[in-house]
C-alpha cells in the first residue's frame, strides 16, 4: 500500500493512502468529535462535526469523509473549527428537545457531552421546531423524532449491518424525518426488534421500553414467586454500566445484586442453554441421520433472527431448529418441571429474564410458548434496565460481595456460557455432537475456527460414524440473508448453521450497555467482550453441556430423553410466516 | 390514499415493460419511478413494492426518493393541478397571499389532493414567468398578475 505522509496540528504522520483524516489524526492522539461517523458502519458526513482546517483549502473539510494527501497539513483545532463546531452544535440544539434532566440518554449523550465540552448556548438560536408524534407502537423500543439529530446511524445499521431496512430519511430540508413507509410505525414494518439502531444512536431519540417498574411490582407483590434468570452475556456487559472496565465479567456481584432486588430465585439461563444443545444437537443427529430431514439446520436462540426468518424467508422455516430459545426453555423449566417439584402453582409465578436483548421482548409474547398454560417468560428486560434498576435501588455493583446462582437447578457449563458470543451456540453444540456421536469426548473442545468477529465462519467435523458435518456461522442479519440466499438457490453446502442477528452474537445485543462512538471508534469492544466469554470456558470446570449434572437430572426426572414427547411439549416451537411491509 | 388505488390490465402491461427495459440498467430506480409517475399519476405504496421488488432495492429507498423530490407525487392527483408559484418574484409580489386564499378555497394543503378528486394543489418553485408575477397554473395554463379577486373567476371556470 501506497504511504502518504502528512502532519497532524504540526505532528509528522505517516499512513496508507486513502485513509480518512480522522482516523490518520487518531494515529498521533489527535481525537475529532463526530456525531454520525461510526466505524464500519457510516461515514456519510451528515452532521458537520469533524471539520477540520486543511492548509490551503478554502472551506473546512469534513474528517470523516475527506482522505489524507501528500504533505496535507490538518489543524483540528483553530478557532475557525472550534466556530463552526459550536454553531453547529447550537443548531442542532435549536430543534431538539431538551428534556435532558429525564432523557434516559443523560449523562451518556453524544450531543450533551459536546454541547457541555464547546460551551453551547442551549437557547441562541430559537425558531421553529419541529414536533413528532411518539412511536411506541411495538413492544421493544421508543423512537422519539424530536430528540433525533438526523446522523443516520440508524438507518445504516438497519440497512448495511442488518439488511432490514425498516427506516429510512423521508422528506427533505427541515422537514426530513427518520421513519418509515407512508408514515407506518415500526411494529408494521419488517422491523425485527434486534435494536441496534438503539446502540448507535448518539442521543435519547431511540431506547427501549421499559418493564422495570412491571419488575418491582411482581417483586413487591408477597403472593409471587419471583425467579430471574440471566443470560451469558449480561455478566460479561453490566459491569461496564458501573464503571468496570469493557469485558470485565461480573458473574459474581451480578447474581448478588439480583438477590439484593428481592428475586426468591436467582437462576443461571446458561443452564437451559445448555438444555438447548441437548435438545438441538440431538435434532441435528437425528436430521443427519434421515434423508428426508431439512438441511441445513439453523440455530433459534436469537429472536431478532427468527423475526427476520419470518419476515424475510418464510419458505424457509423448515431449516430453523424447533427448539426454542434458552430462555424461553427456563421460562418453560421454571414453571412446569420446577413448579412441580417444588410445589409452588405457576399461576403465582414470575419468570423474568435478563437479556442482553430487545428483540426478546417480541419472544416473551410469542404464542404457543406456555408450557404451564401461562406464558414460559413473563417479564423480560435489558441488561441497560437491569443497570437501571440496580442504580435506583443504590445498589452498586463495585460494592459487592460475589455470590454463586441457586442450586440445585441454576448452574450452567461454560459451553452453555458462550451462547453470548457469535459461534458459540456451534461450538457447544459440535462439543456435545461429537461426544454423543462417537461416544467419548473430544480431545480438544475449542474449535477456533469458529471463534472471531469474521462475517460468516466455517468450519468442517468428521464424526466417528464417518459423517462429515459442515458448518457455518453468521452473525449480523446481512450475514445471514447470504445464507439464506444460498439455500433458496439450492446451493447450501452447509449442515448446520448458526445464526445471530447482532453483529458479535448477543455480547453487542441492542439491549447491552450503549458504547459512545469515540471507544467504537477506537476499541473492538465486541472481541473484548468476547474474551471475557472464551476466558471464562478456558477456566471452568465443566465446559461441556451434557456434563452439567443438572441435564442429567432433568432428563432421569423429567424429559426421559433429548428430543422426547415431553420434550417436545415443553421445549420445542413452531414458526409462522410474519406478513410485513 | 393507497386503499383507492386500482390497477389496470393494461398499466400493469405498460409498467412490466418499464421494468423490462430498465433491468439491466444500473441506478435506474429514479427512472422508473418517473415511468411508473407518467403510467399511474403517482406513487401508491403497492406501485413502489413492484418498484423496490423489480430494482431490487428496499421499498424504503424508494419512499424516501419519492418524499425527497416535489415532481413525485404519492398521493393520486386531482382532475386540476393547481400550482401556485412560491418562486421569489411570486412571492414578493404576493404570491404567499393567493396560497393562502386557495387553500381556504380548497380545503386542502399544499402537496394534497381534495376528496372529490377535482383539485391538487401544489406551492412550486421558480416556473420561469416571472414578469407575469405572481402567477398561478392550472394543468399547466398560466394566469399572470393575480391578485385575489381574479381567484373567483379562475375557479368558476372550474366548477368550484
Amino acid at each position: 500500500m501506497k504511504q502518504v505522509n502528512l502532519k497532524v496540528n504540526g505532528i509528522p504522520v505517516t499512513v496508507d493512502a486513502g485513509t480518512r483524516i480522522l482516523d490518520a489524526a487518531r494515529k498521533v492522539g489527535v481525537n475529532i468529535p463526530t456525531l454520525c461517523y461510526l466505524k464500519d458502519v457510516t461515514n456519510q458526513g451528515s452532521c458537520r462535526m469533524c471539520v477540520v482546517e486543511v492548509v490551503g483549502a478554502k472551506n473546512l473539510v469534513t474528517s470523516c469523509f475527506a482522505t489524507v494527501r501528500e504533505g496535507m497539513e490538518v489543524l483540528t483545532n483553530t478557532p475557525k473549527v472550534l466556530a463552526s463546531r459550536k454553531t453547529t452544535l447550537e443548531l442542532i440544539l435549536s430543534n431538539h428537545d431538551q428534556k435532558c434532566l429525564s432523557c434516559v440518554r443523560s449523562t451518556n449523550c453524544e450531543l450533551q457531552k459536546l454541547a457541555l465540552e464547546y460551551g453551547c448556548d442551549s437557547y441562541k438560536y430559537q425558531g421553529e421546531k419541529n414536533h413528532y408524534e411518539i412511536d411506541d407502537s411495538n413492544p421493544y423500543l421508543i423512537r422519539d423524532n424530536n430528540k433525533c439529530i438526523l446522523c443516520r446511524r440508524c438507518v445504516a445499521v438497519c440497512d448495511k449491518i442488518q439488511s432490514v431496512n425498516a427506516i429510512g430519511a423521508n422528506n427533505r430540508g427541515f422537514k426530513t424525518e427518520i421513519g418509515s413507509v407512508f408514515g407506518h410505525k415500526l411494529n408494521e414494518t419488517g422491523c425485527v426488534a434486534c435494536g441496534q439502531c438503539i446502540k448507535v444512536c448518539p442521543v435519547g431519540a431511540l431506547y427501549e421500553k421499559d418493564d422495570t417498574d412491571r419488575v418491582m411490582k411482581a417483586i413487591l407483590d408477597p403472593d409471587k414467586f419471583v425467579i430471574v434468570g440471566t443470560a451469558p452475556a449480561v455478566r460479561v456487559g453490566v459491569g461496564e454500566e458501573f464503571g468496570y472496565p469493557i469485558g470485565t465479567d461480573v458473574q459474581g456481584k451480578m447474581v448478588t445484586a439480583c438477590r439484593r432486588l428481592g428475586f426468591d430465585k436467582v437462576f443461571d439461563v446458561n443452564m437451559t442453554a445448555d438444555l438447548t444443545i441437548m435438545e438441538e444437537g440431538n435434532e441435528l443427529i437425528s436430521r443427519l441421520g434421515d434423508k428426508n430431514a431439512k438441511l441445513p439446520m439453523i440455530t433459534s436462540c436469537s429472536p431478532g433472527w427468527i423475526n427476520f426468518i419470518e419476515t424475510f424467508y418464510p419458505d424457509l422455516l423448515d431449516h430453523l431448529s424447533t427448539c426454542k430459545s434458552p430462555q424461553q426453555m427456563f421460562g418453560a423449566v421454571m414453571k412446569t418441571y420446577y413448579a412441580e417439584k417444588f410445589g409452588i402453582d405457576p399461576a403465582k409465578m414470575v419468570v423474568v429474564t435478563v437479556m442482553p436483548c430487545t428483540a426478546k421482548k417480541t419472544e416473551v409474547l410469542r404464542e404457543h410458548h406456555k408450557a404451564s398454560g401461562y406464558p414460559d417468560v413473563d417479564i423480560t428486560i435489558t441488561t441497560r434496565e437491569f443497570a437501571r434498576l440496580l442504580k435506583r435501588h443504590s445498589i452498586d455493583l463495585r460494592n459487592l460481595e460475589e455470590s454463586e446462582f441457586d442450586d440445585p437447578i441454576g448452574t450452567g457449563s461454560s459451553a452453555g456460557n458462550l451462547f453470548g458470543t457469535t459461534g458459540g451456540v456451534m461450538e457447544a453444540a459440535l462439543r456435545t455432537v461429537a461426544a454423543v456421536v462417537n461416544g467419548r469426548n473430544l480431545d480438544k473442545l475449542d474449535f477456533k475456527k469458529v471463534r472471531g468477529m469474521d462475517g460468516i465462519r466455517e468450519a468442517t467435523v468428521k464424526l466417528d460414524n464417518g459423517v462429515t458435518v459442515n458448518v457455518a456461522v453468521a452473525h449480523s442479519l446481512s450475514n445471514a440473508r447470504k445464507l439464506m440466499d444460498e439455500i433458496r438457490a439450492g446451493k447450501s453446502k452447509y449442515q448446520f448453521i448458526e445464526v445471530m442477528a447482532c453483529p458479535g452474537g448477543c455480547l453487542n445485543g441492542g439491549g447491552q450497555p450503549i458504547v459512545p462512538s469515540e471507544v467504537l471508534n477506537n476499541v473492538d469492544v465486541k472481541a473484548l467482550r468476547a474474551k471475557a466469554i472464551y476466558d471464562k470456558d478456558k477456566k471452568a470446570e465443566i465446559r461441556q453441556c451434557h456434563e452439567n449434572p443438572v441435564m442429567k437430572t432433568l432428563y432421569k426426572d423429567y424429559f426421559g430423553k433429548p428430543n422426547s414427547h415431553k420434550a417436545h411439549e415443553v421445549l420445542h416451537t413452531t414458526y409462522s410466516a410474519q406478513h410485513k411491509l | 390514499m393507497s386503499n383507492q388505488f386500482k390497477d389496470t390490465p393494461q398499466q400493469k402491461k405498460q409498467l412490466d415493460k418499464v421494468f423490462e427495459e430498465l433491468k439491466d440498467v444500473p441506478g435506474s430506480l429514479m427512472k422508473a419511478m418517473q415511468k411508473a409517475q407518467d403510467i399511474y399519476g403517482y406513487l401508491p405504496i403497492e406501485i413502489m413494492q413492484r418498484i423496490a421488488t423489480a430494482c431490487k432495492c428496499p421499498v424504503e429507498e424508494v419512499y424516501g426518493i419519492a418524499t425527497f423530490y416535489a415532481q413525485f407525487n404519492i398521493e393520486p392527483m386531482g382532475k386540476y393541478k393547481v400550482g401556485i408559484c412560491l418562486g421569489t418574484a411570486c412571492y414578493v409580489k404576493g404570491s404567499g397571499v393567493i396560497l393562502e386564499k386557495v387553500k381556504e378555497r380548497l380545503h386542502i394543503e399544499p402537496g394534497h389532493t381534495s376528496d372529490d378528486m377535482m383539485f391538487t394543489l401544489e406551492a412550486t418553485r421558480c416556473i420561469g414567468c416571472c414578469g407575469l408575477a405572481p402567477v398561478l397554473t392550472v394543468n399547466g395554463e398560466v394566469h399572470g398578475n393575480l391578485v385575489p379577486e381574479d381567484l373567483d373567476a379562475i375557479f368558476a371556470k372550474l366548477n368550484a
